[in-house]
């Protein structure tokens, strides 16, 4: 029994990995995307839009700005990405009613700009950090974002999570039990690695929607420097040249 | 200098203006006959580099406008409209982030050159205060521009801010709501601080650069060895130590306007947030007077400022003492050309005092930067107080170290060039 | 450059050429790095993909209009009409070339396949598409299909042998059932005809020549 138990908790050990700990505060992990790799984007945009669209607007993203960016044929975005009656011009918007609050106690907030505000890191550590918790109206609760309001949509991929408390003494010197990170409860349809790689996607392609142009800036932004270097030189060439005369 | 006249079309054309407006005479005065020291260092570059990057802000300001709407209800969309929507609006965007936080950077470096080398003093007192008047234009114009993006650092930077003017006694009250034109940061502030930041601070700013250079070209440009050229004059009554601005100058600035402006690319191009330094991430969601960001501090270059407004406790029941301090550290600085009793100008010339002193400014003013930034928890505080006083004291004590201080005789040709 | 500070000038014998070419190269690179940075500027006064998005094509399903019946739709900001003709006022269309202004559409604004289709100046005679904008001052026309019905706009004469077409209120002027404007009136030209193309029987696509890959 306690072998495998003990099997069942190594197999799952990337999942119930403890959090670092920084202060108090739970680190955020990182998340180790590329923005450039397309095929990545792609999968978290399928994903976003399958697991996240129906309460959560990236109204600033227009469709046919992603499946341009993306490299996705217009066939493609319309059968598997377009859920509502909107053109691929528009932005891409909820079909949640303006009123969700009152379900949720809070509107689903828009994601346009979410990786620029909070970090891509942050998104990714968001979707590995729900745990199971009575407390709460949706029982569920998230490490990184204590009494959120979102249920956990993903508990059906990632399967439940449980907390981990740790004894702590505080500033007084009396125990606490502390929340610490998490660990799986129960399996989802992905296994640790496949929901790694789920969460990781859905993180780059919101980082990627808050800033479509990124990969072209950079991409520009080497022939700019280049250009700038080689400019400098000639400055250079020519300051020294006229400075000849100066004793 | 008249030249003998040639019968080439653009020679009569500049003929024809010159005899209606001192085109020619205003290129030599001020640019081909303009002798300037010989020895010109590093730290003289960044005049000129702060008239490129005003140059940048006016330019991208100007297009941002020409989409950018003035409004609570659409201000923020606007700024993703132009960073989606319009051909390049984000790059046009980037560069005046990037330029506004760059502005800084060379005028603090700019305003140090002057106390490393005595440009602040006789008869180059009124130069440094059009300077100083820049200076406040310039924090006015910074601040009112991170309103504008009306995102949620936007409206609680602005919040605190003009809260500010609430603990000045008896019109406090008054003015808090009278700068707001509501009781709280609303859509009218926003629209008073665009009409500002677009139109007057500008116009004000172009104004008082005009001064500045016509004020620098009356005396001269000091140099690093802080002596007078114009003391030794050739016999065509040129400076023996100064060369025209143009060639020598034209050509070297421009070498200094590559070098910044690869640090500039490579900051738009790979860094633009820089770290959340010049894009801070709350503000990324809009306002939300219902929500205060975990952490308000202003943005980088008023860091120092803010430090010193947080380091004077309350007293007496009011917080206005931080005000006044942090009033009064910009204050001061309007002061210097008289603070300074030094006999020498540059720092080459003076004794450990100075030198020991200005490093421990310009150390406490990095220091106070750092303060600013983080929340006033564990050495922060301290750490603000005694650097607000190190501050000070590099200003309130210079009359007597500078006075005191040992200083080497001053050469009385200029060492080295440029 | 002063030759003045001659004392002050290098005992090196100063290289003209060398200076003449570096400053030419350094100026030429300069002109380049301007253009380059003045490109973006002046790009973003190209219409924005919301200006785009916004003027994008409009799809009009045209299958419930009977005959005499037009639908209007508003494509970038403008109103566009689709008229149904029937069989016998599409044969009217070419009897009264000398009462029009411009009857091969010269003049006038379309696509050179309207141009093209003669009298009819549509894909499919029996519907008619048209931008709604009185070429004079920019009013609606009204809609006055009925042929030999002179009186079918209130307070208005339309005329003996009315062929059917528009008619603008503002100031008076007549087209025919084609958008083509008759002599003597206020408008100068025929009605404009935008892009458009059918995707199936009678769904039109404005503001494209062809349509788009089938979704």
């Amino acid at each position: 029994m306690v072998k495998r138990g003990l099997l069942i908790a190594i197999a799952l050990f990337p999942a119930g990995l403890a959090l670092a700990q920084e202060g108090g505060e739970i680190e955020v992990q990182r998340a180790h995307a590329d923005i450039r790799d397309l095929e990545s984007l792609r999968r978290g945009a399928h994903d976003f839009m399958n697991y996240c669209s129906g309460c959560h607007s990236i109204a600033y993203l227009r469709y046919n700005r992603m499946a341009e960016d993306l490299k996705i044929p217009e066939k493609e975005l319309s059968a598997n990405l377009m859920f509502t009656s909107q053109k691929p011009f528009d932005g891409i918007v909820s079909a949640m009613p303006s009123d969700a609050a009152d379900w949720f106690g809070k509107q689903p907030p828009d994601l346009s700009l979410m990786a620029r505000e909070k970090g891509r890191d942050y998104i990714y550590s968001y979707l590995k950090g729900f745990y199971v918790d009575d407390t709460r109206p949706w029982g569920v609760n998230n490490v990184y974002l204590p009494g959120t309001a979102m249920p956990d949509v993903v508990a059906g991929v990632q399967g439940l999570q449980q907390p981990v408390f740790k004894s702590e003494k505080d500033g007084a010197g009396s125990d606490h039990m502390v929340l610490r990170g998490v660990e799986a409860l129960t399996k989802g349809s992905l296994s640790p690695v496949e929901y790694d790689g789920f969460a990781r996607d859905i993180a780059n392609f919101l980082d990627y929607a808050g800033e479509p142009v990124k990969a072209k800036r950079q991409s520009l932004g080497v022939f700019v420097m280049l250009f700038l270097i080689v400019g400098f030189v000639f400055a250079y060439l020519l300051k020294k040249e006229y400075w000849k005369d100066v004793t | 200098m008249a030249e003998a006249p040639e019968s080439t079309a653009s020679n009569g054309l500049l003929a024809w203006i010159d005899k209606r407006f001192p085109l020619s005479a205003l290129w030599r005065s001020q640019v081909s006959e303009y002798y300037a020291p010989k020895n010109f260092n590093f730290w003289y570059y960044f005049g000129s580099l702060a008239l490129l990057v005003l140059a940048n802000q006016i330019i991208t300001g100007i297009f941002l406008t020409m989409n950018y709407k003035p409004s609570a209800s659409e201000a923020f969309a606007s700024v993703e409209y132009i960073m989606r929507d319009v051909n390049w609006g984000w790059l046009i965007r980037y560069m005046h982030t990037t330029g506004a936080s760059a502005f800084f950077i060379v005028v603090y470096l700019h305003m140090f050159r002057a106390l490393l080398y005595g440009s602040h003093r006789k008869p180059r007192e009124l130069l440094w205060i059009f300077g100083c008047v820049i200076f406040v234009a310039l924090m006015a114009e910074g601040f009112m521009g991170y309103v504008l993006p009306w995102g949620n650092m936007s409206f609680w930077g602005a919040q605190v801010i003009t809260s500010l003017f609430g603990s000045l006694p008896f019109v406090g009250g008054i003015l808090v709501d009278w700068i707001r034109g509501d009781y709280v940061i609303s859509d009218a502030t926003l629209n008073r601080f665009f009409a500002l930041h677009v139109a007057a601070v500008p116009i004000a700013l172009i104004f008082l650069v005009i001064a500045h250079l016509m004020a620098l070209h009356e005396v001269g440009s000091n140099n690093p060895d802080g002596i007078d050229i114009k003391k030794h004059k050739d016999s065509n009554g040129h400076p023996l130590d100064g060369i025209p601005f143009h060639p020598y100058y034209s050509v070297k600035d421009l070498v200094g306007v590559m070098g910044f402006l690869i640090i500039f690319a490579g900051v738009i191009f790979f860094a633009p947030t820089f770290g959340g330094l010049f894009l801070e991430a709350p503000n990324f969601s809009p306002a939300n007077p219902l929500q205060t960001p975990p952490h308000i501090a202003p943005v980088w270059y008023f860091t120092p400022y803010y430090a010193m407004l947080r380091a004077v406790p309350s007293f007496a029941g009011t917080q206005v003492w931080g005000v006044l301090v942090m009033g009064a550290s910009i204050a001061v600085l309007f002061l210097v050309p008289w603070l300074d009793r030094s006999p020498v100008n540059s720092i080459r010339y003076r004794g450990p005092i100075y030198k020991i002193m200005l490093a421990i400014f310009v150390v406490s003013f990095v220091i106070l930067g750092i303060c600013g930034l983080k929340p006033p928890a564990g050495i922060y505080p301290m750490l603000a107080k005694i650097c607000t006083a190190l501050y000070f004291a590099f200003f309130l004590l210079m009359p007597f170290y500078t006075r005191i201080d040992r200083v080497k005789p001053v050469p009385e040709r200029v060492t080295g060039h440029g | 450059m002063s030759g003045d500070n001659v004392d002050r000038i290098g005992v090196q014998a100063v290289d003209h050429d060398r200076r003449r070419l570096l400053t030419a190269a350094t100026a030429g690179l300069g002109a380049v790095g301007v253009a380059f940075a003045a490109v973006p500027f002046i790009s973003s006064w190209q219409p924005s993909v919301r200006a785009k998005a916004l003027g994008a094509p409009v799809s009009v399903d045209a299958s419930k209009l009977e005959d005499g019946q037009m639908l209007k739709v508003v494509w970038r900001g403008q109103p566009v009409v689709v008229v149904r003709r029937s069989k016998a006022v599409i044969d009217l269309l070419a009897g009264h070339d000398d009462l029009l202004v411009d009857p091969h559409s010269d003049n006038s604004l379309q696509p050179r396949y309207i141009k093209d289709a003669g009298p009819a100046r549509a894909r499919n005679p029996e519907y008619w598409v048209g931008l709604a904008v009185c070429t004079h001052l920019g009013c609606s026309p009204l809609s006055a299909f009925e042929p030999n019905n002179a009186f079918q706009v209130a307070g208005t004469d339309l005329g003996q042998n009315w062929p059917g077409g528009f008619y603008c209120p503002c100031h008076g002027s007549k087209y025919d059932i084609s958008g083509r404007v008759f002599k003597s009136m206020p408008a100068p030209r025929n009605l404009t005809v935008p892009s458009y193309t059918f995707s199936g029987d009678a769904r039109i696509v404005i503001g494209v020549d062809e349509a788009p890959p089938s979704v």
